[in-house]
């Protein structure tokens, strides 16, 4: 039981270890190819859809 | 409430000061330029809202879905991956400006709509508004389906805000316009008697960092060891959950108090 319980902390502590670097390698590469430009440029407009304009 | 909640309502304020801190913006309805807006908040909040600093994850997602010319955009998937995996639905119950909005109209003394398995059920739609309103939709007609059809925060943040302060953008009001201030006035209004009646059930952000529930590094933890089973945290919850710490749970921690056992902490 405590083995099983052990074993399933580690596939957990192993998954958020995993997603945490993608997670950040993720941002890392949208930063390099202009993914944080995208946002920036669509943020600093009025989006006229967002507020029930256009 | 005790001194749990009051930080916890404290921590959902500052927050909605800090996401929307640009209050210059407000009296000549013009939307922040700087360069934090390309840096996404956790929660649901309108990037223009003229206070807003930073961008909404949901409505960048959207726009990049959207745009003919980046398809993927690596950089907001990489941000709700992290916020997902760190926070998962802590950013509901501590982070979200809209989650106190409607926090603060369910203490409106009126008769209150409990849950059951309509609203088990319901809690389900969220998905379905994901899968057609930010993913379909935006890919499929190139428009930010949610924002423009459904998003609370756009109009109340954004679309009132920027049209009683300017009056070019308050002459190009229409059709979609009266819809999304119908669809804010039905969310507003069942927020008074249905506790967080848009998280529950349309929110797709909500619907996102649910996925993480299982693995997220902050939230609520039950100690098997101390727990009796006695299900009355599931009871006096008020959100949609099956056990402590699910899906549906955004980990404001009101069970902690209630556990007879004591067995209910946050995750350390």
């Amino acid at each position: 039981m405590i083995d099983m319980k052990k074993s399933k902390d580690r596939k957990i502590i192993f998954l958020r270890l995993f997603f945490l670097v993608v997670g950040a390698l993720l941002v890392v590469a949208g930063v390099v190819n202009g993914g944080y430009t995208e946002v920036l440029n669509k943020a600093i407009r009025i989006c006229y859809e967002c507020i029930g304009i256009g | 409430m005790n001194i749990k909640d009051r930080k916890r309502r404290l921590t959902q304020l500052v927050c909605a000061l800090l996401y929307n801190c640009n209050f210059k913006g407000f009296p000549g309805g013009r939307i922040y330029q700087g360069k934090t807006k390309g840096v996404c908040v956790p929660g649901l909040n309108c990037y223009s809202c003229p206070g807003a600093v930073g961008s909404c994850p949901l409505g960048s997602f959207q726009s990049a879905l959207a745009s003919s010319k980046y398809r993927f955009n690596y950089y907001v998937l990489g941000i709700l991956l992290l916020f997902g995996i760190i926070l998962g639905r802590v950013v509901c119950g501590f982070l979200c400006p809209v989650g106190l909005i409607q926090e603060l109209l369910y203490k409106l003394p009126t008769k209150k709509i409990n849950k059951g398995k309509w609203s088990s059920l319901l809690s389900y739609f969220k998905y379905l508004i994901l899968a057609i309103f930010v993913i379909a939709i935006p890919y499929v007609l190139h428009a930010p389906g949610f924002c423009k059809y459904i998003c609370p925060a756009g109009t109340l943040e954004g679309g009132l805000t920027l049209t009683i302060a300017n009056e070019k953008l308050r002459a190009l009001v229409g059709g979609l316009f009266t819809w999304k201030i119908a669809v804010l006035v039905v969310i507003l209004v069942s927020a008074v008697f249905v506790f967080r009646s848009f998280c529950r059930f349309l929110c797709p952000l909500g619907a996102i960092y649910s996925l993480f529930y299982k693995i997220s590094i902050c939230g609520v933890k039950v100690d098997e060891d101390k727990c009796v089973g006695c299900n009355k945290c599931v009871c006096e919850c008020l959100m949609d959950v099956k056990y402590v710490g699910d899906r549906e749970c955004v980990h404001c921690g009101e069970c902690i108090g209630k556990c007879p056992t004591c067995a209910i902490s946050y995750k350390k």
